[in-house]
């Protein structure tokens, strides 16, 4: 792999490199606090309601838990994967909508599944070079109100017939249409250079890596007792704010066991040869939601008498070859969490919480096997052996997506305030200040980690 | 906001017709509105004490057209009837005839308020008996005006003059459009202490105030009256109601605080959340309560704990954090809301009556307790409040409910607040351990 060798950062050459950005002489980005609207399962609560609705509300119900009103925020920067051509300025659009004063600049990112996550980076980096002094990051994602395109053919058809002239003209143009111009084209989760849906391209990487079947049930059973014990000891009473009717979200199921998840039948990877271990179980399902996260220098929000619950240290994006089947299509983060850790002086032993995003359980656990790897370590992260491995009761420890739900560009903003909060609470470990790292994998072979410390 | 039958009976041929079949006919109530007159018409001070020569000069800077002396004929906007140098029974005759003179010459929304001393301290029988008689001509009074006029009486406990800073706080409240469903209600002033407003459209400028229940009805009309009247707000409800209390926060600029009341640590986390995000805690209204209705025979454990949990014990457990916290001792206020079910009882209501009987039992014995900070704790007690609640009443049921009081009408959430308001100002100090209904004079149980 190309990038590999440029990119990776071996021993030698991290005590070359400058020291990580945070001891550059930077001011710090800290995250004062989030909000999200429960996640809903797709055609379920929110089937009626707008990306623009939602991201709105959860904008509101943050600049309500601050005391926002009025204020002109630095900037506000969100994003949605699955978004309708009307809503180019989706997130200017939402801050109009919202208590915030109209003289808040915003703008709309897309990066996939990494869209709430790099809004935060971006924006905690403005704030760090001093560019703003506070900022909004979020994300939006309704696959039940999803843009349906008409087919190419159609498409074609009518830009043509409006620049015809003559009505004969207009008529040679109508003339090329064909009964299947008319069937719309819906948007899919299938990547366009491979034509696989990410479920089967995971299946491949699940298969790749011996995941088992036991162990991702093991994992989706787990997140989902996680997240049900969060609510139950009130964790996410200053997180969310209930929309709709909803006040959990409403893929969770705090009574799931491993037997019932065990009958469940698998979806993804059955044409493999291999068995397949893949289940709706242990799969995320396509799910609506927002989230946001406050944003600000330490001037800022102390100046506003608001909480500061952890710094945003670093982080860090990669991508993988998956189009020539190098690397699984959700394998990016295995790259660029050693490649962060290198850069900051760390180790997986230095990490008090890891925030996995759960897109499959198997994407969790490969991951987790490439570390572990002594040879992926060796020839693809260019370690001497293993990257290493991970004290598993430190992993998505309030839950994950497998229980929460999957609002693509929501996820990110989700895990950043979830996990500022349990730094805020865990305050310090071993005289530092609580570390954690959070991956996030995304379409097109990409990923995005980030490392966050309590104060 | 008024009701479609008050607004049907009180102009053109639906008030003929109200008139000619002999129903009732409930007058749109005069409600405050800021920059308005305090009231309608002139005002005329009845009594010839030094209280009465004393309060007469003390209005003046109100910018009330003040009258010693009744004009014939000429319209009125409030009769201030002052009775506080009763020695027995006989003395009420000359002043209480001389102020009936001028009840007919009312203006609509007009008031008539009481000022005089408490039985409870009388020198003697004499005395006493003179005192407690003004609390039934005045009650009597309330239900004898019409067109939406209201009596009201301050009682002055030792110590207290008729120009202490409470009495004429009390005094401005009752005149104002504040008190538009507060009737026949006699409200004791209790000690000297309590401070008058700079601006006195502002009389909460600066407080830090908590409510809790804000996410609708009573609670988000106390938030909004708070804030017009000056404080900053930090509304509270259970994490179920967050999407309506952030809309509330957002609407009254302050902050939300998603919170069960009934959690143990409740009091401490409201008090960390104003002290951090405010800098101080001045005022906390109670206002979260729930009602599971059902007859005694059929009461269950889980109606009545959680009834008495959400309703009493949360309050008695955050008011303990409250006293025990460095952060609550600058003239701070507790505002309750109690009901008219805890004083006068209500068919189905055991659970919710004890409850609200315990508020006006835990007020009372609090504020001895606050008195050391220059603090006061009371209790409102709404009547029948047209809210989201009370529209679900069967229609016939609801009808009744509503029009059983001398104001033949429900009350709005907002009469509820702007008495709560009242109660948090610092003027109002010295009033503490009282419990002021808002009621229209309901006609059932006193």
């Amino acid at each position: 792999m190309s990038f590999t060798g440029q990119s990776a950062t071996g021993p030698e050459e991290s005590t070359a490199r400058p020291a990580a950005a945070s001891q550059r002489g930077l001011r710090r980005a800290v995250v004062v606090g989030g909000n999200r609207i429960p996640f809903a399962r797709t055609g379920g609560a929110y089937t009626k309601s707008s990306n623009q609705d939602m991201l709105t509300t959860a904008l509101d119900g943050l600049i309500a838990r601050f005391g926002l009103q009025d204020e002109r925020i630095g900037e506000v920067a969100a994003g949605a994967v699955l978004k309708h051509s009307r809503d180019f300025n989706l997130t200017r659009e939402a801050v109009l909508g919202s208590a915030l004063s109209a003289e808040t600049p915003a703008y709309d990112l897309q990066q996939a599944c990494a869209t709430g996550l790099e809004t935060v980076l971006g924006l905690s980096n403005k704030i760090r070079l001093g560019q703003i002094d506070s900022a909004i990051a979020g994300g939006v994602d309704s696959a039940s109100d999803a843009p349906i395109a008409v087919s190419e053919g159609l498409r074609e058809v009518l830009l043509d017939l409006n620049r015809a002239k003559t009505l004969p003209q207009r008529l040679r143009v109508l003339s090329r249409l064909r009964p299947k111009d008319l069937a719309p084209d819906a948007p899919n989760t299938g990547e366009p250079r491979t034509g696989l849906s990410m479920g089967e391209h995971q299946a491949l990487t699940t298969a790749q890596w011996k995941i088992t079947r036991e162990a991702q049930d093991e994992l989706a059973y787990n997140s989902h007792r996680n997240l049900a014990a969060a609510y139950d000891a009130g964790f996410f009473d200053d997180l969310l704010t209930p929309y709709r009717g909803l006040s959990r979200d409403s893929n969770l199921r705090a009574d799931t066991t491993l037997e019932k998840l065990a009958t469940l039948k698998p979806v993804f990877g059955k044409n493999l040869g291999a068995e397949a271990t893949m289940t709706a179980g242990n799969s995320t399902p396509l799910t609506d939601g927002a989230s946001t996260v406050l944003l600000a220098s330490e001037e800022w929000a102390d100046a506003h008498e608001l909480p500061k619950l952890a710094a945003v240290i670093d982080g860090e994006a990669a991508a993988v070859d998956f189009v020539h089947g190098k690397d699984g299509l959700l394998m990016a983060p295995a790259f660029a969490v050693p490649r962060l850790l290198a850069r900051n002086g760390l180790t997986l032993d230095d990490i008090d919480f890891f925030e996995i995003h759960e897109a499959f359980a198997g994407t969790v656990l490969s991951t987790l096997a490439a570390w572990e790897d002594e040879e992926f370590g060796r020839t693809r992260l260019g370690l001497e052996g293993a990257l290493g491995s991970i004290d598993r009761s430190k992993l998505n420890v309030n839950g994950s997506s497998l229980a929460a739900g999957h609002p693509f560009a929501a996820t990110g903003g989700r895990i950043v305030a979830t996990l500022a909060k349990m730094l805020c609470e865990k305050g310090q470990v071993d005289g530092r200040p609580a570390r954690g790292l959070i991956s996030i994998c995304a379409a097109g072979g990409q990923g995005v980690v980030a490392i966050l410390e309590a104060l | 906001m008024t009701d479609k039958y008050t607004q049907f009976v009180s102009r053109g041929i639906g008030k003929d017709v109200a008139r000619k079949l002999g129903l009732p006919q409930p007058a749109v109530l005069r409600r405050y509105q800021p920059g308005q007159p305090l009231v309608p018409g002139p005002v005329l001070v009845q009594g010839t004490s030094t209280g009465a020569d004393e309060l007469a000069p003390a209005l003046l800077s109100w910018d009330l057209d003040v009258r010693r002396h009744a004009v014939p004929r000429e319209k009125l906007g409030a009769i201030i009837l002052v009775l506080d140098e009763l020695d027995g029974p006989e003395d009420l005759e000359r002043p209480v005839l001389a102020a009936a003179a001028s009840v007919r010459d009312l203006a609509t929304g007009a008031r008539v308020v009481t000022v005089s001393l408490t039985p409870a301290s009388a020198p003697g029988p004499a005395a006493a008996a003179a005192r407690q008689g003004v609390d039934g001509l005045l009650r009597s009074l309330a239900k004898e005006l019409r067109a939406g006029a209201t009596a009201n009486g301050i009682m002055l406990a030792d110590g207290v003059t008729t120009t202490s800073p409470s009495t004429l706080a009390a005094l401005r409240f009752f005149l104002s459009g504040r008190s538009a469903f507060v009737d026949g209600q006699l409200l004791t002033v209790t000690s000297d202490e309590g401070k008058l407003p700079a601006d006195p459209e502002k009389p909460l400028a600066g407080k830090v105030a908590v409510v809790t229940g804000a996410a609708r009805g009573i609670g988000a009309a106390i938030a909004r009256t708070l804030h017009r009247d000056g404080a900053i707000l930090v509304v509270v409800d259970v994490p179920a109601a967050g999407d309506h209390l952030a809309a509330v926060a957002n609407e009254v600029k302050g902050t939300a605080l998603q919170l069960d009341i009934t959690r143990e640590d409740a009091g401490r986390r409201i008090i960390d959340h104003a002290v951090a995000r405010h800098g101080r805690l001045d005022i906390v209204v109670h206002n979260a309560g729930i009602t599971r209705d059902k007859l005694l025979a059929n009461m269950d454990q889980g109606r009545w704990s959680s009834v008495i949990g959400v309703n009493i014990e949360a309050q008695l457990r955050i008011n303990e954090a409250l006293l025990a916290s460095e952060h609550f001792r600058k003239s701070p206020r507790i505002v309750s809301v109690a009901s008219t079910s805890g004083i006068a009882g209500n068919r189905g209501q055991t659970n919710y009556a004890a409850s609200k009987g315990g508020v006006m039992g835990m007020v009372r014995a609090t504020a001895p307790l606050l008195a050391d900070h220059h603090g006061s704790i009371n209790a409102v007690a709404p009547g029948f409040i047209e809210t989201e609640m009370t529209a679900r009443i069967p229609f016939a049921t609801r009808e009744i409910a509503r029009r059983l009081n001398s104001l033949q009408q429900g009350g709005q959430p907002g009469d509820v607040a702007e008495a709560i308001a009242f109660l948090a100002s610092d003027a109002a100090g010295g009033i503490s351990g009282e419990v002021l209904r808002v009621c229209g004079q309901n006609l059932v149980g006193a």
